[in-house]
């Protein structure tokens, strides 16, 4: 199995607007092998813990379900960035935009905790958390790196 | 720091949280903190299965926060041994509990009707079960599942019928594939009228200083992932050593009788992972996934229809309930696994007490009058399946004495030589000599878990210890687990948790301590422990060891009584007893 580097989360740092180059190409995550995941938990831990410097399973914004109890099959779902995604045509406040080329962008501060982009992604790769904000995967890769099994993926895709 | 009880009485409906912070700040957590609960909840001399003893849960500092703490430790006053009840499980009831804001839950008294207790955060109801009383282990966590809020994130513990029936090795099933198995706390939840308890939470936990948390958590969890600290576990999983010890003569087949299986390659960890082996999952928090689980396909018609059923399989129950009964045969095995998951029963309790059976009806001890007509016989699946109904079922007088553990048959039918239990615990499977048969005796729990004797012993068989240098190591490994236990680690992961990272870690949520102080914590949590035990009647001095040990080559040879009374003598003088 890997093991990660003292700073694991490449580009888990703060939002930067990247100044549009041609081609135009962004990192997604993806979740490449789903049927290798062992409901180890740990992408969630990762994510909440490198993003919000907490241990939480519900300010993670990927989320690892059971489909019939552990003897099921583990369900791994995450934003999978869309081009043309509902969640921002739905936010009244401007929480969440995107700009041609770009993944969604997520401003905290204006989310008003409405949940109408946790109603408008059919994958269900948003919700809020116990401060009723919206919690929005941003492609960062913190999860990747903390997955034993390889389930997960950063790809770079053309926008 | 959560540090918080919840106190549940059954009796009443009430629930109310304390605040304990000086508790567990002396006492950390998991196990340093459930005993001291168990010494102020249960009355000296309390029955076991009344509503007078406490059921108790524990949680560490570390829980939820870092890889492989992933633990939580159950205590109780055992219904199988009538001193110390102790358990550990993984699956998620570790997460569950810290997200649900208790480090502790303590359960009193005895509802008036089969209940089951859901907790969601602060919320806690207890709600009708009689719908579900009497339906296996695993169909209550399907029910139980539907029924219960908090998908991917709850915890679900639950008894089948042995455990409404107060057979005293009763387990508790946890998640699915996990369990409170040993010392009877399903037996203690039957007593209580209690079928299952389901917890979630939404809480989240916050550190002092998130850099270092996150620096720490990486040394750790390279550690786990990368060095071979755990490497075995990874793999073919704890099953590896069914092959191990029966090259080295420690593998107890046949209840003892020999301690090399002849057929042990057909249930070895090896080919159950290269033909029946299915998937792995893992404990919530634990990157390793070293549950194992088999997949049991069985024709029901020549027309290939199958029944498919997936069980999980470790070390333990192979030798149990494989090796230690003869069975030869991968599917055997894992039918007698599934029938212990469905009944809920220990399996290592159930089958050292099938082991005993099988040589007593041999040995015409016991006749098929008293077995109903159940052919008691090596390797004969069929038989130990009826056999397991009628323990929990109890038809008759035998299979009555049978449902108590292996003690009290032995004393009834004759047969004490080789009823193998050390402690009124049904032992571990491993006769790899002196180190083990001791360190079962004096731990805490009579546990192979409590000291790793048997590691000791296979030490031994590399570099010569004397019984003296044995004890010291029994001693050292009593203590030390004291402190590890009340983080509530998985034992997997002790050679990750060294006392630098233990510090580490303790430090980056918030809890400063040094090794020393850790040191002189885990003494005392033993003392602690003992306490209770001496309290409820046990004695180290007057232990049992059966004959059987010194019948049967170890792989250190032939262990000899002198060199277990020395070593006990040895101990007790240590300890200053």
């Amino acid at each position: 199995m890997q093991g990660v580097g003292p700073e694991p989360a490449a580009g888990a740092g703060p939002e930067s607007a990247a100044p549009a180059k041609k081609p135009r190409k962004r990192r997604r995550l993806k979740v490449a092998h789903p049927e290798r995941c062992i409901g180890c938990l740990g992408c969630m831990f990762a994510c909440s813990r490198i993003n919000t410097g907490r241990a939480s399973l519900e300010r993670s914004a990927i989320q690892v379900q059971t489909q019939g109890g552990i003897e099921g099959d583990f369900v791994v779902v995450v934003c999978h960035g869309c081009d043309d995604p509902a969640c921002v045509r739905v936010c009244p406040t401007g929480a969440l935009t995107k700009e041609p080329g770009e993944r969604v962008k997520f401003n905290r501060d204006l989310c008003v905790g409405c949940g109408q982009c946790a109603d408008a992604c059919l994958v269900g790769a948003i919700h809020l958390d116990g401060d009723k904000k919206a919690v929005k995967c941003k492609h960062c890769g913190a999860c990747v790196a903390f997955c034993p099994h390889d389930v997960l993926e950063l790809e770079t895709v053309e926008s | 720091m959560l540090r918080r009880v919840l106190y549940i009485d059954l009796t009443t409906g009430e629930s109310w949280f304390e605040q304990r912070d000086g508790l567990f700040e002396e006492w950390l957590g998991g196990t340093g903190v459930a005993t001291q609960l168990l010494l102020e909840e249960c009355p000296p001399g309390a029955d076991p299965l009344s509503p007078q003893a406490p059921i108790i849960f524990s949680i560490g500092p570390l829980s939820a926060m870092y890889p492989v703490m992933t633990k939580t430790v159950a205590q109780f006053k055992s219904p199988l041994t009538g001193e110390l009840g102790e358990s550990y499980a993984g699956g998620r009831l570790a997460m569950a509990m810290r997200f649900a804001g208790h480090e502790s839950i303590v359960i009193r008294g005895r509802a008036q009707r089969p209940s089951y207790i859901s907790i969601r955060d602060d919320e806690v109801k207890i709600r009708d079960a009689t719908s579900v009383w009497g339906i296996n282990a695993m169909r209550t966590g399907v029910i139980l599942r539907d029924r219960e809020k908090g998908v991917g994130r709850r915890s679900i513990i639950r008894i089948g019928p042995a455990g409404e029936n107060l057979i005293p090795y009763a387990g508790v099933v946890v998640d699915t594939y996990r369990h409170f198995g040993r010392l009877g706390l399903g037996a203690a939840f039957g007593s209580k009228n209690l079928k299952a308890l389901v917890i979630s939470g939404t809480e989240d936990v916050a550190v002092p200083e998130s850099r270092r948390y996150r620096e720490v958590y990486n040394r750790i969890y390279n550690m786990v992932v990368q060095t071979d600290a755990m490497d075995k576990y990874h793999d073919i999983g704890t099953p590896i050593n069914i092959n191990v010890l029966n090259q080295l003569k420690g593998l107890p087949t046949r209840n003892f009788q020999s301690t090399s299986f002849s057929e042990a390659e057909n249930i070895s960890g090896e080919t159950l992972a290269d033909h029946y082996l299915i998937r792995r999952v893992s404990c919530a928090h634990c990157p390793i996934g070293c549950i194992h689980i088999g997949m049991l396909k069985t024709a029901f018609t020549e027309h290939h229809e199958f029944e498919v059923r997936k069980v999980s399989y470790d070390f333990e129950l192979i030798y149990s309930l494989g090796s230690n009964l003869g069975v030869k045969t991968p599917e055997g095995l894992l039918e007698l696994i599934e029938s212990c998951e469905r009944w809920g029963l220990d399996a290592i309790s159930a089958g050292v007490v099938l082991g005993w059976a099988t040589e007593a009806y041999e040995r015409d001890l016991i006749t098929p009058q008293e077995t109903l007509g159940v052919p008691l016989q090596w390797n004969n699946v069929k038989g130990y399946i009826k056999a397991l109904e009628n323990i929990v079922k109890r038809p008759n007088d035998f299979y009555s004495a049978l449902a108590r553990g292996v003690d009290y048959p032995s004393q009834k039918y004759g047969g004490q030589d080789f009823a193998m239990s050390l402690g009124g615990n049904e032992v571990a499977g491993y006769h790899t000599g002196p180190a083990s048969i001791v360190g079962q005796t004096v731990g805490v729990r009579h546990s192979h878990l409590d000291n790793a004797g048997y590691s000791i012993d296979q030490k031994a068989a590399k570099k010569q210890l004397a019984p003296s240098a044995m004890v010291d190591q029994i001693i050292k490994e009593d203590d030390s687990r004291g402190v590890f236990n009340s983080l509530v680690g998985c034992l997997f992961a002790r050679g990750v948790y060294n006392e630098e990272n233990i510090v580490d870690a303790l430090a980056s949520v918030g809890i400063n301590k040094t090794r020393e102080e850790l040191d002189v914590l885990g003494r005392r949590i033993f003392q602690e422990k003992y306490r209770f035990k001496v309290r409820e009647g046990f004695d180290l001095a007057r232990q049992r060891v059966p004959r059987r040990f010194y019948e049967t080559v170890s792989t250190l040879g032939m262990v000899d009584p002198e060199t277990v009374e020395e070593m006990l003598r040895l101990y007790r003088q240590r300890r200053g007893w």
